[in-house]
């Protein structure tokens, strides 16, 4: 791919991601791999468990140092877009403070890592209210579903308006009905916002229904297996709906390549 | 399977017990023989507590000083360790192994020990009291405040929290629970550690009363000291109990 360097999010070269056992010696996960991500682009990764999807995730947000190789984001490291608040990250489990209110944990961004509030940052009610949780700003974690407690994890996740948003599995542990709500609005939000969405995953479904790129990865060694393209598929305004033969096509291509990897 | 039992039957049956075990003592004891001496009948004990009032209350009061005192400093001083040893796993390293040999050395061994060097007066009543609640809360408090989940940690890493950051707004209210399940336990053993106090050097105090009582063959007198510090350790867990029931109240949504 040959990209204009900063519209880059996201540059790896030679990268090689993995951890240090107990006696030092590196233990790769994910092996000498590049890849670009354009600013605004949506990509999902999909593959499966020991793959190292989080592990890129996590390399990208600056919670595990690269065991080889180059990592950029957004035209410098990962450190640096870290203490800029360029980043931010959704977990699996929402990872609500159960202490704090819905919108206390909203605003904990501002709390801690004793930096100024940014000016342009949306007020915390604000988000709670496009997350569609009006009314229920004074509810503890344990007053939330699963559903509800994930927007708000996803609201706090915005309140430093980041440019790049690390997602990984975040509606794994939801119903099904939850999860396609949430994708909806995700996809809203990532319209608006143009932010740089990296989205983990599980479900081919919301793969390639969330994605403009797929990239597949492959276990034992952890290596990329496939990127798919689905640019042009979803040029129009709205993309895909879910029914689309163009869709469903995809994703039996996508489960073909997830079977041999 | 677990029976569960509606809420105002349950508190009537815990009273009911009670209540016929006290009925039994009073009733059934003198019947089968069971001299006054060794163990009066709680008729026999509430007159005390009517008759020598005034001397028990001189008793109670430096008790519950000790004990109250003891609980906060042993606490205390927990808490304050259990943060500096996981802000810092060298000092930790360094001088919890210190601390866990200390603490296999028996509270009433030492006791003595603590006469020795504080002398007659309340202090070395407080400190036995201290050395007693120390230990549990101090291992409790560690668990608690690295009980934070990966997430929890990872969150608090990519904003960029400090480690003091962490400590306060992530690991001290995650090891609230841990805490409270500690100072429950400790409520009791202050009281524990103010009487053994007084049973090494002193004219003052519940403890020291029990003791003279126990030589003197003043079974009522000892049986009345015994209620008072009963009751003393169920006013403290019940404090206990309702600081921990504000402190925890998100989680009973």
């Amino acid at each position: 791919m040959t990209q204009d360097r900063h519209s880059l999010a996201i540059a790896a070269r030679g990268l090689t991601l993995g951890y240090r056992s107990p006696a030092g010696d590196a233990v790769a996960v994910l092996n000498d791999f590049d890849l670009d991500v354009a600013r605004g682009e949506f990509l999902t990764i999909i593959g499966p468990s020991g793959c190292g999807k989080s592990t890129f995730l996590r390399a990208v947000a600056d919670l595990l140092q690269p065991l080889k190789g180059q990592l950029g984001v957004l035209d410098g490291s990962p450190a640096e877009a870290r203490q800029r608040r360029d980043v931010s990250f959704v977990f699996q489990d929402a990872t609500l403070l159960p202490w704090r209110t819905a919108l206390q944990n909203v605003m904990l961004p501002d709390d801690v890592g004793r930096r100024a509030p940014r000016q342009d940052a949306p007020p915390a009610m604000e988000l709670l209210e496009l997350m569609g949780l009006r009314g229920l700003e004074n509810r503890y974690p344990a007053q939330l579903s699963g559903g509800q407690r994930q927007r708000v994890a996803i609201a706090r996740a915005l309140l430093s308006r980041p440019r790049i948003l690390l997602m990984d599995e975040p509606f794994g542990a939801l119903d099904e009905i939850t999860r396609d709500r949430l994708n909806d609005e995700l996809l809203r939000l990532w319209r608006k916002t143009e932010t740089t969405i990296l989205f983990v995953t599980h479900s081919i479904m919301e793969a390639a229904y969330l994605g403009q790129r797929v990239m597949v990865l492959a276990a034992n060694p952890g290596r990329i297996h496939a990127l798919h393209d689905l640019r042009g598929l979803k040029a129009t305004e709205t993309g895909l709906r879910r029914e689309d033969p163009q869709l469903i096509a995809e994703m039996a291509d996508l489960r073909r390549e997830l079977e041999r990897c | 399977m677990k029976q569960d039992i509606p809420q105002p039957l349950n508190g009537l049956l815990a009273a009911g017990g009670a209540l016929s075990i006290i009925i039994a003592w009073q009733f059934l004891l003198p019947l089968a023989g069971v001299p006054s001496y060794i163990l009066p009948t709680p008729v026999e004990i509430a007159r005390i507590f009517t008759k020598e009032g005034a001397l028990l209350w001189t008793n109670f009061w430096p008790t519950v000083y000790e004990a109250v005192m003891g609980f906060l400093l042993g606490n205390g001083v927990a808490v304050l360790l259990a943060v500096i040893f996981v802000l810092n796993r060298y000092i930790q390293a360094a001088y919890f192994p210190v601390i866990l040999f200390l603490n296999t050395i028996p509270v009433l061994a030492l006791a003595p020990v603590i006469v020795l060097i504080f002398g007659l007066g309340v202090l070395p009543k407080i400190i036995i009291a201290a050395v007693i609640c120390f230990f549990p809360t101090l291992v409790n408090m560690i668990r608690g405040l690295e009980s934070p989940n990966s997430s929890e940690i990872e969150l608090f890493r990519v904003l960029s929290a400090s480690r003091l950051e962490t400590m306060w707004k992530l690991r001290l209210p995650r090891s609230m629970p841990f805490l409270f399940a500690s100072l429950r336990i400790a409520s009791a053993t202050a009281v524990i550690g103010a009487v053994v106090g007084e049973w090494i050097g002193s004219d003052k105090g519940l403890g020291a009363m029990i003791i003279q009582a126990t030589f003197n063959y003043q079974s009522g007198r000892l049986y009345a000291a015994i209620t008072l510090c009963s009751l003393l350790a169920i006013v403290l867990f019940l404090i206990v109990v309702s600081v921990e029931r504000l402190v925890l109240r998100y989680e009973r949504h």
